[in-house]
């Protein structure tokens, strides 16, 4: 047993730089799509059909395409758009390629959440006077947001596994590391680590968002 | 003092003509009832009138406020912002269905327009909100969930989120519609307590006694225009129309 965690450590400890890089590209994929997804599904919703129209399309492609074809893609662009060298770093395009499909899925997401909103709620605050954006954040938003939870939940337990899809541009990636040890051991273990890693990450998650859940839970 | 005053007013949706010549007015402290058959226009009447639509053509007057501005095409639009911010603390409204907010407890129901829309202090908003409760006997629900209320508490916090608007005129749609029989009693209660305190309503209503009873003046609405109007006692007791006739025999039949 001692030797167990004694190698569960070893990999760990191996894979170190890989699992921070993991972790920054799930971090920084957050914080900027969560935001960006809520303006792409108000240009989804707009009432001009040329902008709902390009949003639509840009949603299409990002959902209908691989994630793994995005990143290539948005690393060559550069290059072959510009003629400029790709980026040295790669967590940069492998970053916004992260962010660009998640915001797409966030923004649909979003959508269903503004759209289930009754009528009757803008109704009784416009009458009561309040503008359109008090309305939005003080009346819709805190309800779309407990609609929507569990959804998310599942977009970012979604996104935690998809982190492992950078290895295609990056070595210093958690998995890919897995897979040069376990290359190199002739053993299947240090995917097993990795595995397992996910799997504690996401529980983490689920635990953390259940919790999110419950304290929404005050009103039906 | 006549509070609001509706003149030639003409709706339609697509081909539908839904209000047509729409005209009669509203004095300071009475209570008027709008009652008719489904479909005969009360709703979109109302509608325009608290400005969830817009009417075709005609006017619209709160006080010396006019809500509309003529077009030469004989149509109307949207007076300017000013006006119509003035024109919305005119009104308050009661829904069929509440819509209350259901994130917020009652006293924050209460206070979120007084304080954001006003710019009412928050103390003083909360200790009018108080008053308001007791009036409409829920000072113990203050901290409470729209959830946890009961369809005619709901609607209680309802009629008194309108009233910390300070309204001078109180429109309700359908307030009992949403409301199991044994509640309506309750807010029925509530409107009447408000008539004798002279508070200015308009209420679209079923509750053909209730209208009877509480009303300074009935309109009965048919197929987009005003068919009778006046005194409930003879509107309601001696209709001179065959159209409200059988409109108030079928009612009663019932």
């Amino acid at each position: 047993m001692e030797q167990f965690f004694e190698y569960i450590g070893k990999m760990l400890s191996l894979m170190g730089e890989g699992i921070g890089n993991s972790l920054l590209i799930f971090a920084m994929t957050l914080l900027f799509s969560l935001p960006l997804g809520l303006f792409v599904s108000f240009g989804r919703m707009s009432k001009y059909k040329i902008v709902s129209m390009l949003v639509k399309f840009y949603i299409s492609v990002m959902r209908g395409t691989p994630l793994m074809l995005q990143i290539i893609v948005i690393y060559f662009c550069p290059y072959y758009l510009f003629g400029v060298s790709v980026a040295e770093d790669a967590r940069f395009p492998i970053i916004l390629a992260f962010v660009l499909n998640y915001a797409a899925y966030f923004a649909e997401i979003y959508r269903g959440g503004i759209e289930s909103i009754s009528k009757g709620q803008y109704e009784a605050a416009g009458v009561l006077g309040l503008s359109k954006p008090r309305t939005f954040m003080r009346i819709v938003l805190p309800q779309v947001i407990k609609r929507i939870l569990p959804s998310v939940t599942n977009e970012i337990i979604t996104l935690v596994k998809d982190t492992s899809l950078a290895q295609i541009l990056l070595t210093e990636e958690m998995f890919s590391l897995a897979k040069i040890i376990a290359a190199k051991e002739t053993s299947i273990a240090p995917l097993l680590v990795a595995g397992l890693f996910y799997y504690i990450f996401n529980l983490l998650i689920a635990f953390v968002m259940g919790r999110v859940e419950k304290k929404l839970n005050y009103y039906q | 003092m006549n509070l609001l005053e509706v003149a030639h007013l003409q709706k339609s949706f697509d081909d539908t003509v839904v209000l047509r010549d729409i005209s009669f007015h509203v004095e300071q402290g009475s209570v008027v009832s709008i009652i008719g058959p489904s479909g005969s226009g009360k709703s979109t009447l109302l509608r325009c009138m608290t400005m969830l639509e817009a009417a075709d053509s005609g006017s619209i007057q709160y006080g010396d406020m006019q809500m509309y501005v003529p077009l030469a095409n004989g149509g109307c639009t949207y007076a300017d912002r000013q006006t119509l911010k003035a024109i919305k603390q005119q009104f308050g409204l009661v829904f069929q269905n509440f819509n209350l907010f259901p994130h917020m407890n009652v006293m924050s129901n209460l206070i979120e327009a007084p304080v954001h829309v006003l710019g009412i202090k928050k103390a003083e908003a909360i200790e009018y909100a108080r008053t308001l409760l007791a009036k409409v006997g829920l000072s113990d629900k203050e901290t409470a969930y729209p959830c946890e209320l009961s369809g005619g508490q709901q609607q209680r916090v309802a009629i008194a989120r309108a009233l910390a608007m300070k309204p001078n005129i109180l429109f309700f749609y359908e307030p009992t519609s949403a409301l199991d029989p044994e509640l309506t009693g309750e807010i029925l209660k509530v409107i009447r307590s408000l008539a004798e305190e002279d508070m200015t309503m308009v209420i679209v209503t079923h509750e053909m006694a209730f209208a009877h009873d509480v009303s300074d003046k009935v309109i009965f609405m048919d197929g987009g225009v005003i068919v009778e109007q006046g005194d409930p006692r003879d509107v309601m007791d001696h209709p001179k129309n065959e159209r409200t006739k059988a409109f108030l025999s079928r009612i009663t039949e019932n």
